[in-house]
């Protein structure tokens, strides 16, 4: 095999991670993806323009290539943050498997919920997501059997459960085929989002997000959480 | 007055070498010759700039004895012990059955007995100074034949001392002083033990109090006080005063100030060794040399053959690898600085007369000054001609574009290689160990002979264009000279750096390589790992625990950088780190617990 790309540039992870547009980006191939590795390009390149503390691109993968992720950093850069964006392709329905230990190392029990879990309250959390298959298979008569909103509830209700409101989501559908000019207009749309945060048309729109208190005596035991 | 003689005596040294040195290393002859060379053209016989080169060469042997504490700082007292069968045999035989054969052959030739014997055990010394100057000009200390020679030059040092003893009474007509002998022998022993005791017990808490004072300069200074002071105490009784400061050498190799003793005294080694070759090259008598050459030459070619006859007999014996037995016999044959105090206490004693004595220093000294160029010769031909059944060896010459140079191909390198490869990278691979390459040869490998530290060889292998060099050289010494060469000249490369020790780590982060990792580092873990496993800790979380224990080492070891001379300081800064990942992993095994009980848990903890 030849060489690959060389990488975009080399992880800096003492980089600054506090600003008010926080971009966590999970992509466990990046070197072979044509839409994720846009938009991050793309995020990168408004975050030069950017002022600084406006916004931090953080890609998991670079930063943790041994899934060992350093929880006080990444706790430090969601609490500076009013917006959390998470750019994923879409893996088996759900997120890759380096942001689910995100979630589950990060947003702990009396951090991002439960009592005195109240770090991550009234922020909001932007999905920003690829799929491969196309959007006319995510419906009942193909070979995905659901639309393709079946699938988020378990995003949207991560958010509530931390008091984050959940902005709609920005999907492009079937990334492998996309056309160039696809690829270019929905970076364009992307970035175009990220520069306007918080002056978005709908945003208002956006229901507030449920309360959903957890009582102290329901604790989660699935996995020893680590409190570094 | 005094002033312009010691600056116009400077400026013609200083010039001399300048000139000569980077001459004769641009004529790969090393730069032993430059000196030796440049010591003729200002001498007496050149162009006269310099008529007296005996107090030169007196001032400069200390050249030798700084050599000998540096070559004693390498060796580790166990090093030292293992070494001494190759010290008193092989060094034994070299001595002896050189200066019996001699004698034997001066004896044929019809030579009086007692002369036959002075110039045998004269002729019989071999130069300290040019064998382990090359050793180190070459980087081969460590090889078999470097430690074969080092053997040898040790134990003619030793010898050098009963045998200047003893020469006086070859004399006819001088009685035996059997008391003042005894005395003189329980004054050595006790100057031994001395500086055995002093170095274990005072050295270190000394060089401490002395580093801790944070002067650089009085660090400098009290190294070479430490030289000298040893230096005197040994001539005082009578001992090598180069003995003596390998001896004080040896005794610090185990100290935390051995690297800063080596930085700070190289210098001042180089320079003076120098001058000593420089006063080499001043005292060649041509006089005495014009008036017979052809009995001059017989003599030299003579004394040579016989001791290279021994020397290659030991080297099969011993036995030194093949290639490598050129060098050995080579950088023992000539005679040496020994040779010169030999012949001149003999003739103070009468023994022999002063110009038989200055033929002998001729002869010596002639002698010293083909063997640099017999080495060139050996490079040339001999070698080669040795490798010649196999595959020949030789440097790399083609012009190499890869992106990738590995620069040692060892325990470490090998393992890089082959991911690499694995992966359809193909990287320039470079070793200077021959045996190394045969080897790694017959496996397939594609691997260039070459010293990673030489510029125009790096050039060659393309360090110019290459994005990344993995500097995988397992001598620490040589590793931080690639870097130093990498950084001044490729500053476009990438260095990926192996370090042997958490030292060595330091000097590569302070020089600018990030990309450093200490090579035990990562095995320790994985078998920590195992431990806790066997334990009964999940494996996941063993691993879990040994990353996470990385990343504090890794940022434990950045945050005690500014302490890391300091060694009071570096300890308790260590110990604090240690104490702080313990009460950390403490705690949250403290609140897993809990959280288990508060859920209701019956499942077991961690153990």
């Amino acid at each position: 095999m030849a060489t690959t790309d060389p990488p975009a540039a080399p992880v800096d992870p003492s980089a600054p991670a506090d600003a008010e547009i926080l971009v966590i980006v999970a992509h466990p191939e990046l070197e072979q993806s044509r839409a994720n590795r846009r938009l991050l390009q793309s995020a990168r390149a408004l975050q030069d323009r950017s002022p600084p503390g406006r916004l931090a691109v953080r890609d998991l993968y670079a930063l943790y290539p041994d899934y060992l992720i350093d929880i006080a950093v990444e706790q430090a850069a969601l609490k500076a943050a009013r917006l959390v964006v998470w750019q994923q392709p879409i893996r088996w329905y759900s997120m890759p498997p380096l942001l689910k230990l995100w979630v589950d190392d990060v947003l702990t029990f009396g951090w991002a919920y439960g009592p005195d879990g109240t770090h991550l309250r009234g922020k909001d959390l932007w999905l920003v997501a690829s799929t491969g298959g196309p959007e006319d298979s995510y419906r009942p008569d193909s070979y995905n059997r659901y639309f393709f909103d079946a699938f988020l509830p378990p995003y949207e209700q991560t958010a509530a459960l931390c008091g984050m409101r959940f902005l709609p989501p920005l999907v492009l559908h079937g990334a492998h085929k996309a056309s160039e000019a696809e690829l270019a207009a929905h970076a364009q749309a992307y970035v175009q989002r990220l520069a306007d945060y918080p002056v978005w048309p709908e945003i208002d729109l956006v229901e507030d997000c449920v309360e959903c208190a957890v009582p102290p005596s329901a604790r989660p035991t699935d996995r020893v959480m680590e409190a570094a | 007055m005094e002033h312009s003689a010691w600056l116009t005596g400077s400026l013609i040294y200083l010039g001399a070498a300048v000139l000569a040195v980077p001459l004769a290393r641009y004529l790969k002859l090393g730069s032993i010759i430059g000196y030796l060379g440049a010591g003729i053209l200002i001498g007496p016989w050149g162009l006269k700039l310099v008529t007296r080169p005996e107090d030169m060469l007196q001032f400069a042997e200390f050249g030798v004895v700084l050599m000998l504490f540096l070559v004693g700082l390498e060796l580790e007292p166990q090093r030292l012990w293992s070494l001494r069968k190759p010290i008193f045999g092989w060094g034994s035989v070299q001595l002896f059955g050189s200066t019996l054969l001699l004698a034997l052959g001066a004896l044929a030739c019809g030579i009086d007995w007692r002369l036959a014997v002075v110039a045998a055990l004269g002729l019989a010394m071999s130069s300290t100074a040019i064998g382990l100057g090359v050793l180190a000009e070459r980087n081969v200390m460590a090889t078999t034949s470097g430690e074969a020679i080092l053997s040898v030059a040790l134990l003619q040092d030793i010898a050098a001392i009963p045998i200047l003893a003893l020469v006086p009474f070859l004399a006819a007509g001088v009685g035996s002083e059997g008391g003042a002998g005894w005395l003189g022998a329980a004054k050595a022993i006790g100057t031994i033990a001395v500086i055995i005791l002093g170095g274990r017990l005072l050295l270190r808490p000394a060089l401490r109090w002395i580093a801790n004072s944070e002067t650089p300069e009085i660090f400098t200074a009290a190294a070479l006080l430490l030289v000298v002071a040893t230096a005197a105490l040994m001539n005082a009784v009578g001992l090598s005063m180069a003995l003596g400061a390998f001896l004080a050498g040896v005794l610090l190799a185990e100290s935390e100030y051995r690297r800063e003793l080596e930085t700070d005294i190289e210098p001042f080694k180089g320079l003076l060794l120098g001058l000593f070759f420089i006063a080499v090259g001043m005292s060649i008598d041509f006089a005495v040399v014009m008036a017979q050459p052809l009995l001059i030459a017989a003599a030299v070619a003579g004394f040579l053959v016989i001791k290279a006859g021994v020397l290659w007999a030991m080297a099969r014996t011993m036995p030194i690898p093949q290639l490598e037995r050129p060098v050995f016999v080579i950088l023992l044959a000539q005679g040496g600085e020994f040779g010169f105090v030999v012949f001149q206490t003999a003739a103070l004693a009468g023994v022999i007369s002063a110009p038989v004595s200055s033929f002998l220093v001729a002869a010596v000294t002639i002698s010293m000054l083909l063997t640099p160029l017999l080495l060139f010769a050996a490079d040339r031909w001999w070698i080669p001609f040795l490798a010649g059944g196999k595959r020949q060896i030789e440097e790399i010459k083609e012009p190499q574009h890869e992106p990738v140079i590995i620069a040692g191909f060892g325990r470490y390198g090998q393992i890089v290689g082959r991911m690499l490869f694995a992966n359809g990278v193909k990287p320039t691979v470079l070793d200077h160990d021959a045996e190394q390459i045969e080897a790694m040869r017959r496996f397939g490998w594609r691997v260039f002979y070459g010293d990673a530290t030489r510029l125009d060889l790096m050039r060659t292998a393309g360090a110019d264009k290459a994005r990344v060099i993995v500097v995988a050289i397992d001598d620490i010494e040589q590793s931080i000279d690639c870097v130093k060469m990498i950084r001044a000249n490729f500053a476009n490369a990438t260095i990926v750096a192996r370090a042997r020790n958490v030292q060595h780590y330091y000097e590569l982060y302070e020089l600018g390589v990030t990309l450093v990792e200490r090579e035990t580092l990562d095995s320790a873990l994985m078998s920590a790992r195992s431990t806790l496993e066997v334990l009964g800790w999940q494996p996941h979380r063993a691993r879990n625990l040994a990353l996470r224990f990385r990343r504090h080492n890794v940022a434990q070891l950045a945050a005690i950088a500014p302490h890391r001379k300091d060694e009071a300081r570096l300890i308790a800064a260590a110990k604090q780190g240690r104490q702080q990942l313990e009460e950390l992993f403490a705690i949250e095994r403290q609140q897993a617990a809990e959280r288990q009980a508060r859920a209701g848990w019956s499942g077991t903890t961690d153990p």
